[in-house]
């Protein structure tokens, strides 16, 4: 694999076709918790470090499964598996490192079936990424996520100061500042390569 | 969140089908499930499948679900709610898969991905593991057909002015000049945040019913 086409997926994965702005994928705690600008950043490596853990799982899983010849059980395996690890991880963190879990742990249980971290594991399943490639599309689609979430959760810490049609409040304001978020995101177009 | 959703259950059968469809619409009030209707809405027909195999999915999972309350101990149940929804979730895709290849190609990862939607295992926690199949089946049928009418509403909108068509069938005459900017990603936010505003517009002249944050 050369160095070039890695970091190609990399941008891919976190400017062109960001999960939240393009795909649409992780709605519900971009919506959510993106109030307030260290909680969102939290979220974001949150998310970050459970698509690892999830693209990690997905790999293993899918080798195994290809062995057996038993793919149709990918998607419950995928669920499955990925819970579980988490909160294996979970634990381990609780024990070894309370700042981290401080800064993590609410969110891990939160997002442990967020349809972010399945379609980290599904779309590298279904566009076959070795393990590199894998692991290079998790950290991408992570700090995607982290970026669209921070944004965001900036401008809403400013428009609170706005005059917010009453409503609009909540649900209606963010999805249109989420519509023009994607479109600025849009401009990335031209600097990842094929998709 | 449980707890407030279990709340407003209403009593009879007929209430709770219409519950779902509008009062505590899925994606209107409880802003439940909205990565695959950002998602697929690009088409009328992509939103219909899309609707219809979650909504299955929700209802043969509720029925599922609700005949095992009892078995299912209490420790583990968000795990055997997600086993038994990743099931009939495999299941619809191979249907899908079966039926209809052009439109499985077109909604790619996305129909695995019901497993992820919160709108169902939401249902599943707050109202399918406490109540009898035949309520669970009416909560679910009114729940899934909320929210095919959402998804239905949202394609057709972003099919008819972004391409000047619906159902693949042209509509719009021939000097309409097609906004394509409903088709992009942009646009899918956009008209969801104008429905969730029609939403609300039209539900604010009945008594408010104290939903939404």
């Amino acid at each position: 694999m050369i160095d070039a086409e890695l970091w190609s997926l990399f941008v891919n994965a976190a400017l062109v076709n960001n999960f939240v702005l393009a795909y649409f994928l992780g709605i519900c705690p971009y919506l959510g918790v993106s109030g307030r600008l260290d909680s969102a950043s939290r979220m974001g490596a949150a998310v970050t470090f459970v698509m690892l853990i999830a693209s990690l799982c997905a790999y293993g899983i899918h080798q195994v499964l290809t062995i057996m010849d038993a793919r149709y059980l990918e998607l419950i395996a995928f669920i499955v598996v990925i819970a579980s690890t988490v909160q294996l991880v979970e634990m381990f963190i609780r024990k070894t490192s309370p700042a981290l879990f401080q800064a993590l742990g609410l969110y891990l249980p939160l997002i442990t079936t967020n349809c972010a971290i399945l379609a980290v594991a599904l779309f590298q399943t279904q566009r076959s990424y070795g393990f590199v490639e894998s692991v290079v599309f998790a950290l991408g689609a992570g700090a995607g996520f982290t970026l669209a979430m921070v944004l965001m959760a900036g401008i809403r810490e400013k428009l609170r100061l706005g005059a917010v049609p009453d409503m609009a409040q909540g649900t209606a304001i963010t999805l249109v500042l989420a519509g023009i978020l994607s479109l600025a995101f849009m401009g990335f177009a031209g600097i990842g390569g094929e998709t | 969140m449980a707890e407030s959703l279990q709340a407003v259950v209403p009593a009879t059968g007929a209430e709770q089908f219409q519950a779902g469809l509008w009062r505590q619409n899925p994606i209107l009030v409880q802003a439940l499930g909205m990565c695959p209707v950002l998602a697929v809405s690009n088409t009328a027909v992509n939103a219909l499948t899309m609707g219809l195999a979650t909504a299955s999915v929700l209802l043969a999972s509720a029925l599922v679900i609700s005949s095992l309350r009892r078995i299912i101990p209490a420790q583990v149940r968000l795990a055997s709610f997600v086993l038994v929804i990743a099931t009939f979730v495999t299941v619809t895709d191979m249907l899908i898969e079966a039926i209809a290849i052009d439109v499985h190609r077109a909604l790619g990862a996305f129909i695995p991905l019901i497993v992820a939607n919160c709108l169902i295992l939401g249902r599943m926690e707050a109202h399918a593991s406490r109540r009898p199949p035949t309520a669970a089946a009416l909560d679910a049928l009114g729940m899934g057909g909320g929210f095919v009418l959402c998804l239905l509403t949202l394609g057709s909108v972003r099919e008819l002015l972004g391409n000047g068509s619906l159902f693949g069938i042209a509509v719009m005459p021939a000097g309409f000049e097609p906004w394509v900017v409903m088709l992009l990603p942009g646009g899918g936010f956009f008209a969801l945040a104008g429905l969730v505003l029609a939403g609300r517009w039209l539900s604010r002249t009945p008594a408010r019913q104290g939903v939404g944050p």
